[in-house]
């Protein structure tokens, strides 16, 4: 397996990024502020696959919708290809643990609908999904819909549709996180081939130490809330990865020694 | 009606071996079996029912002009059916227009609370409470303002089926998942591309709800319309024959109605069937 080597020039830039949320329910403004990120910086450089791996509750999500740009930063700037996002919209590819396929659309319209929201025409991306529906073993599901379709299923449409949005940078949010181990170790499979075939920018978001291991070029540790980046990992290990793999369970070793410390602190 | 799902059931039985000609009338016999078995015990107690009402009328001689029985009513259903067919059509007449004019209006509406807080905060709170107002109260001033002919009984089912429409329209698009919702905004959708792609559509299962209501609702709206003031229509109909002690007549318009409320009921299943079929069961 030849893999397209991840490039120099930064994709993605972080620095200094901070984020608090007023308080539920009370209306006193000041008081009871959740503080949910704190000065995160980080960093991807194009076509590298780059993990954010902390304890549940640390910011990851809070993080990832900034550089969606659902909405902006307290602090700090996100830069992607050197432009300022700004809550600058339709930039990042993004898909989360729920599959979000909508019920009233076949399979392969629910793949186009990234390509549908930036007016491509039809006919294209129909062809285009179906070409990509058959590389993930969907090709006899094009015309059912999503109800028909298992947890796994699913959620390889939602990678389809994420991959089909033709953004550089992918922003997953623990896509595999509501999948059984198996179906999540194939997910991670289909992943891995579509890192290598397309090479794309990812940041991923997980708190499965293994499944960060297993993909990633670099791991981000965050801490717990408010989160900060706690260690910056590369992951300089061949590919494809086994989880058996000497070099994976020594990383893995590594990162849950951090880990505990990190919980420790937070539970101190 | 019930003999024939269960002999259609056996060809397949026999057909099995030879394959595809054998499934689909396997297929095509599941629903009209399912049917049969949902509509069987109903139909039976009716049944049943009918013939104790025509025993007791019988037995106990009790006159026409009080309650006729089944029999009566099925013979001035047939002897009259070219006036009753004619005031049924008046009637259906209302209930489309009404109908028609109070979908539009109340999806507007909905659109309306949804697209603008101000609209919302000011709007909706009033059709809630609009619901208090017994509106069939106002149907004599309905016949004041709009005449005894069609329009009077046109508002009167327009404002009967006004409510469960916004009501239910406003709900299904409020029902949207925000993370879909979100994800469509990520993608770069508009706020236009938002209501087309996902709200409206997550929206339709819960308007074709409130129609199902509205149409039952529609029929009581025309009729009361008739009762208050008017020259024509099933309503009319029953008040000028129970005026004249034909009450066979009375009961045959009400068999009328329910027959109406009850195609109209199928009808807007159909449309629901046809329009969602992502909504089907997996066996149909």
């Amino acid at each position: 397996m030849r893999r397209r080597s991840a490039g120099m020039t930064p994709k993605l830039v972080i620095t200094d990024v901070s984020k608090r949320f007023p308080p539920l329910g009370t209306g006193r403004s000041g008081a009871g502020w959740l503080e949910v990120l704190r000065g995160v910086s980080l960093s991807a450089r194009d076509r590298e696959f780059v993990t954010l791996l902390g304890p549940s509750g640390c910011g990851k999500s809070t993080l990832c919708n900034i550089v969606a740009g659902l909405f902006p930063p307290d602090r700090g700037e996100v830069l992607l290809d050197g432009v300022p996002l700004a809550a600058s919209r339709g930039r990042v590819a993004y898909m989360q643990q729920k599959d979000l396929l909508l019920p009233w659309r076949r399979v392969i319209d629910n793949a186009t609908l990234g390509l549908e929201i930036q007016g491509a025409p039809r006919a294209a991306a129909r062809e285009e999904a179906r070409d990509l529906l058959r590389r993930f073993g969907l090709e006899r599901f094009d015309l059912a819909y999503p109800r028909a379709l298992s947890g796994g299923m699913r959620q390889r449409v939602a990678l389809v549709r994420t991959l089909l949005c033709r953004k550089e940078l992918l922003v997953l949010d623990e896509p595999f996180g509501a999948l059984d181990a198996m179906t999540r170790a194939a997910m991670q499979g289909y992943l891995r081939r579509l890192q290598e075939e397309f090479g794309r920018t990812i940041l991923f978001i997980t708190h499965d130490v293994e499944e960060a291991v297993l993909l990633s070029d670099r791991i981000y540790v965050m801490t717990a809330r408010p989160g900060r980046i706690r260690a910056e990992i590369p992951i300089p290990l061949p590919r494809p990865r086994q989880p058996t793999d000497g070099g994976v369970v020594q990383e893995k070793a590594r990162l849950l020694a951090l880990l505990h410390d990190e919980m420790a602190e937070a539970f101190r | 009606m019930k003999a024939a799902p269960v002999r259609e059931a056996r060809v397949p039985m026999g057909a099995r071996a030879t394959g595809t000609r054998g499934e689909a009338a396997r297929a095509w016999s599941a629903p009209a079996k399912r049917l049969a078995a949902q509509a069987g015990p109903p139909a039976l107690l009716l049944a049943a029912g009918a013939a104790a009402w025509e025993w007791a009328v019988r037995a106990f001689g009790v006159p026409f002009y009080i309650l006729p029985a089944p029999s009566r009513i099925f013979r001035v259903l047939v002897d009259d059916r070219g006036l009753l067919a004619g005031q049924a059509a008046v009637t259906l007449e209302e209930i489309f227009l009404g109908f028609a004019i109070a979908f539009v209006v109340g999806v507007g509406l909905a659109l309306l609370i949804c697209a603008s807080r101000v609209v919302e905060r000011a709007v909706y709170p009033l059709v809630i409470a609009s619901q208090t107002v017994p509106v069939f109260a106002i149907a004599p001033l309905l016949i004041v303002w709009f005449g005894y002919g069609l329009p009077s009984k046109v508002a009167m089912a327009a404002l009967i089926v006004f409510f469960p429409i916004v009501v239910n329209t406003v709900d299904g698009l409020r029902a949207a998942d925000p993370d879909a919702v979100n994800l469509l905004l990520i993608l770069g959708a508009s706020p236009a591309q938002v209501l087309w792609k996902i709200r409206a559509p997550g929206a339709l299962p819960f308007v074709f709800s409130g129609i199902r209501i509205a149409v039952a609702t529609s029929v009581i709206g025309a009729v009361i319309g008739e009762w208050v003031g008017a020259t024509q229509g099933l309503g009319f109909t029953m008040i000028h024959a129970n005026a004249q002690l034909h009450i066979d007549l009375v009961f045959a318009a009400i068999v009328y109605l329910s027959l109406m409320a009850v195609g109209l009921f199928l009808a807007v299943s159909g449309v629901e069937w046809v329009a969602l079929p992502w909504r089907r069961s997996a066996g149909a």
